[in-house]
């Protein structure tokens, strides 16, 4: 476990590389880019609290996503609501429908809790699609308006980017925070194993849903800014395939890597711009990384990078000194 | 026609979509009960029989029944091949790990299925009539009696699979316990192997009579594929008539609430019965009387 100051130090070496990063890639479509993959991020740290460190799995998670996202939208560009009041609101209500669901939901395991959750998102899917008076149904809801201070709008790639990635560094800084604490400690135990944390006295049952509402928390801000920065949204981008990708992102990244899940989500969020030549070839790739990750690489790139490069690097020696 | 004939006829459509999801569940239930893993890509050998079927008869026109057979052969080897080439090599096969990698295998098999045959939907013959019959007001296609008399035949098959064939009471050996099996000289990879076969043949049969009524298309083995688990899971994963019921209950709720109260929240029905059952009652509905695990 790196110390706190060795922490600090990545992270601000980690915030300065994304500040910067815009004056290399300022051509318009990169940025674009980079600003999903600062949504993504966020995404993918908040499922990886839930699914790396206390080893609960959410195929759910796209509901919060989307539920943020919908229910920010639908407040300014149907009630003229403010995009910042409305972020609090949305929010503070997927919370607690996170922290109620909690309960019942985060008693199930393994299996079971991969299909309850599953069901959940499938079913907030379909209330999406179904209440065209409010979402505007498949179609999609339109006229969401940009953040705005003032007269100031966030209403370019770049002015967003710095936006977003603000509260990407923040939940970035939080979850290192949170890892690092008597909390994480608390998490990484009840991972393996619940009864031990149990005897341990961690109150295993009630931390779960805690962590829960805040991975919940999390993505619906992440819903919030999705709506706003793209000001158009549609059922199709919180369905069960968004799901399974944002646990494509943290197994990719690495479970219990808060960078990892920055690679992972990095990964495939520019993979499939680089797919695109091959069309309809990403969904196979989807599923063929999944397998092979978790057949060769179970740590993700973050911990088997080096791992492969430490085994190969000796046997590499060896042949050296026997021609030598 | 009145609301009793109404009433009728969803009851029937019900219980024959009921048999398919009883078929895909009873081959979750197999391969739970022999290893533990939740195959969550069982729905993907239900589109495997259904497309594979049409592929045989339209694309590489052999006769029905052939088509029919060469379908269910090849989803089988399928299943076989991701057991032996995904499953089986896997060092750390935590619940996590293999439910990702269930998923991912179910994504390759979609995405691989999308690229052979393109994102159409498409539709294979009735196997035999297409009069419609009336009953009391209510009217039923022959595919329906095709479907009933198939699921029938096939879990009579299953059952008697597992009572009175060597290899049948050995797969429930280690349902049972695993360890023991073993100890006893039982194979238990080679009984993980067949019951992925075993499952995987019975997806693609439901598959195959489901297409006639349903069409087919390479995504429908998502929806399918959980409404399979969802009988399951009414069952209590048990192998035998809990999940079959499971299904059918499923299969008769979903009709008559997409019938009297809206059609558009069909799917999202099953998974409320599927989050209150998982909530209330974890074990199933008729764990204590019926549930034996094969």
């Amino acid at each position: 476990m790196p110390s706190m100051k060795k922490e600090l130090l990545t992270f601000f070496l980690f915030a300065m590389a994304v500040v910067i990063a815009p004056l290399f890639f300022s051509g318009g479509y990169l940025m674009n880019v980079l600003v999903f993959v600062g949504i993504n991020t966020m995404l993918a740290v908040a499922l990886n609290l839930l699914l790396g460190f206390a080893g609960q799995i959410s195929l759910g998670h796209a509901a919060f996503f989307g539920l943020g996202a919908y229910i920010s939208g639908v407040l300014t560009a149907t009630c003229g609501y403010s995009p910042w009041l409305t972020l609090i609101i949305a929010s503070t209500a997927t919370s607690v429908l996170a922290f109620v669901l909690g309960f019942p939901i985060l008693k199930l395991k393994g299996h079971y809790l991969a299909m309850a959750t599953l069901g959940f998102g499938i079913i907030v899917y379909i209330a999406f699609n179904e209440t065209v008076d409010i979402t505007a149904g498949p179609s999609g809801l339109t006229g969401i308006p940009n953040y705005s201070i003032g007269s100031f709008q966030f209403d370019s790639d770049t002015k967003n980017y710095y936006l977003i990635w603000a509260f990407t560094l923040v939940t970035i800084l939080l979850s290192v925070n949170l890892a690092n604490s008597r909390i994480g400690r608390a998490l990484r135990a009840i991972h393996d194993s619940e009864t031990a944390a149990r005897v341990m006295g961690v109150n295993a049952g009630f931390l779960k849903v805690q962590i829960f509402t805040l991975s919940a928390l999390i993505s619906s801000v992440a819903g919030c800014l999705y709506a706003h920065t793209m000001t158009f949204i549609s059922p199709a981008s919180f369905g069960f395939n968004f799901s399974i990708e944002l646990v494509t992102m943290v197994v990719v990244g690495g479970l219990g890597s808060i960078y990892g899940s920055f690679f992972g989500a990095a990964l495939l969020t520019l993979l499939p711009e680089f797919l695109r030549t091959f069309q309809d070839f990403d969904i196979l790739v989807y599923g063929l990384i999944l397998i092979l990750m978790i057949m060769f690489m179970p740590g993700g790139i973050v911990r088997g990078i080096p791992e492969i490069a430490g085994a190969l690097l000796p046997a590499f020696k060896r042949t050296r000194g026997e021609n030598a | 026609m009145n609301f009793a004939s109404q009433i009728l006829q969803y009851l029937l459509s019900g219980l024959s979509t009921g048999a398919i999801y009883s078929l895909i569940g009873l081959g979750f239930a197999i391969i739970f009960n022999s290893t533990g893993i939740i195959n969550f890509a069982q729905g993907e050998f239900v589109m495997l029989g259904g497309m594979l079927t049409y592929f045989f008869l339209s694309v590489v026109k052999v006769p029905f029944a052939a088509a029919m057979l060469l379908a269910v052969i090849t989803s089988t080897a399928t299943g076989v091949i991701f057991e032996r080439l995904a499953i089986r090599p896997l060092k750390q096969p935590t619940h996590l790990n293999l439910v990702i990698i269930t998923i991912g295998g179910s994504i390759f098999i979609r995405g691989l299925a999308m690229i052979v045959w393109g994102k159409d939907t498409h539709t294979i013959p009735t196997f035999y009539g297409s009069a419609p019959i009336t009953l009391e007001g209510a009217t039923i296609l022959p595919q329906h009696l095709w479907i009933f008399g198939i699921t029938f035949l096939v879990i009579i098959i299953n059952k008697l699979f597992f009572f009175y064939s060597i290899s049948g009471k050995a797969m429930r050996a280690c349902a049972y316990n695993r360890n023991a099996a073993s100890l006893v000289g039982i194979d238990v990879k080679r009984m993980v192997l067949f019951s992925f076969a075993i499952s995987s043949s019975m997806g693609a049969i439901a598959g195959m009579i489901a297409a006639p009524l349903t069409m087919t298309s390479y995504d429908v083995g998502i929806m399918l594929g959980l409404k399979g688990f969802c009988a399951a899971i009414i069952g209590g994963m048990s192998g035998g008539i809990g999940t079959v019921l499971g299904g059918m209950i499923l299969g008769v709720l979903e009709s008559m609430g997409a019938g009297l109260i809206s059609s558009g929240y069909k799917d999202a029905i099953a998974f409320i019965i599927l989050l209150l059952i998982l909530f209330v009652r974890p074990q199933g509905l008729f764990r204590k009387a019926e549930t034996e695990r094969v």
